[in-house]
């Protein structure tokens, strides 16, 4: 019983590659990673633009100008998808930790329904506040 | 031919005990950045664009100050423990030890400024 076999066991496939086709349940959880860790680049970007602020009118205007330019309007744009995608599928998560909505037809159906909400609130938020 | 027993190579290897808590942790932070994220998209939202005296003004009032200190707080220690989880699952040995410990610096060391930031803005 202590001699157990450690080393040559066969492992799990790994959820993504030629193993699994693409589904949308593991498809959305890799985006679920994904979007929370790139939120990094933009949480540092606005981390730095409320220091700039704290500290005075020349670093405020680096910070702003970098956050306006063409680019940080990119960053900023796909991170608030990033940030409402990653909330909604958290919620998800924590909806799940209570032992409900486990069934995959139910899971599948707030999952596209959490990404045409994402999007949607993306484009509204960005072009109403 | 090993001598271990089975109870003994299990040992010290991390049981349900600290996984739970951080996961625990990511929820109850998750938790209040469902509350959280939504009133700073409004309040950032609201502010975002204006001139550096309009900013100023702005975050020197209560509730979007507030509001921007505890979303930056919560959001990096939520994200630090999320960092980990993918640092943990994807490396090993010394490079997991270093990337889990260097995020763990970045992300208490924006928490702190943004922290700082924000209490120098508003007082």
């Amino acid at each position: 019983m202590a001699d157990v076999n450690r080393g040559n066991r066969p492992l799990s496939p790994f959820m993504i590659g030629h193993v699994y086709k693409p589904q949308l349940t593991s498809m959305t959880s890799i985006f679920t990673r994904i979007t929370g860790n790139a939120l990094l680049v933009a949480g540092l970007m606005i981390t730095w633009w409320f220091i700039g602020l704290a500290t005075g009118p020349e670093a405020f205007a680096r910070a702003d100008g970098f956050l306006r330019s063409w680019f940080g309007d990119l960053v900023m744009f796909l991170s608030l998808w990033a940030l409402l995608y990653h909330t909604l599928f958290g919620i998800r998560h924590l909806i799940w930790d209570t032992g409900r909505m486990l069934e995959v037809d139910r899971s599948e159906t707030y999952a596209i329904g959490a990404i045409i909400a994402s999007v949607l609130l993306t484009i509204f938020i960005a072009v109403v506040v | 031919m090993a001598f271990l027993t089975d109870r003994k190579r299990a040992e010290g290897l991390g049981s349900a005990k600290s996984g739970t808590e951080h996961h625990w942790h990511t929820m109850v932070s998750s938790v209040a950045m469902c509350g959280l994220i939504p009133l700073f998209i409004l309040t950032f939202g609201a502010a975002y664009g204006g001139t550096y005296e309009e900013m100023l003004a702005y975050y020197s009032r209560p509730f979007p100050a507030i509001v921007a200190l505890l979303t930056l707080l919560v959001g990096w220690v939520h994200f630090r423990l999320g960092v980990q989880a993918l640092i943990e699952d994807y490396t090993g040995g010394f490079t997991r030890k270093a990337l889990v410990i260097g995020m763990a610096c970045l992300c208490y060391t924006a928490a702190a400024t943004g922290v700082f930031a924000i209490a120098r803005i508003a007082l």
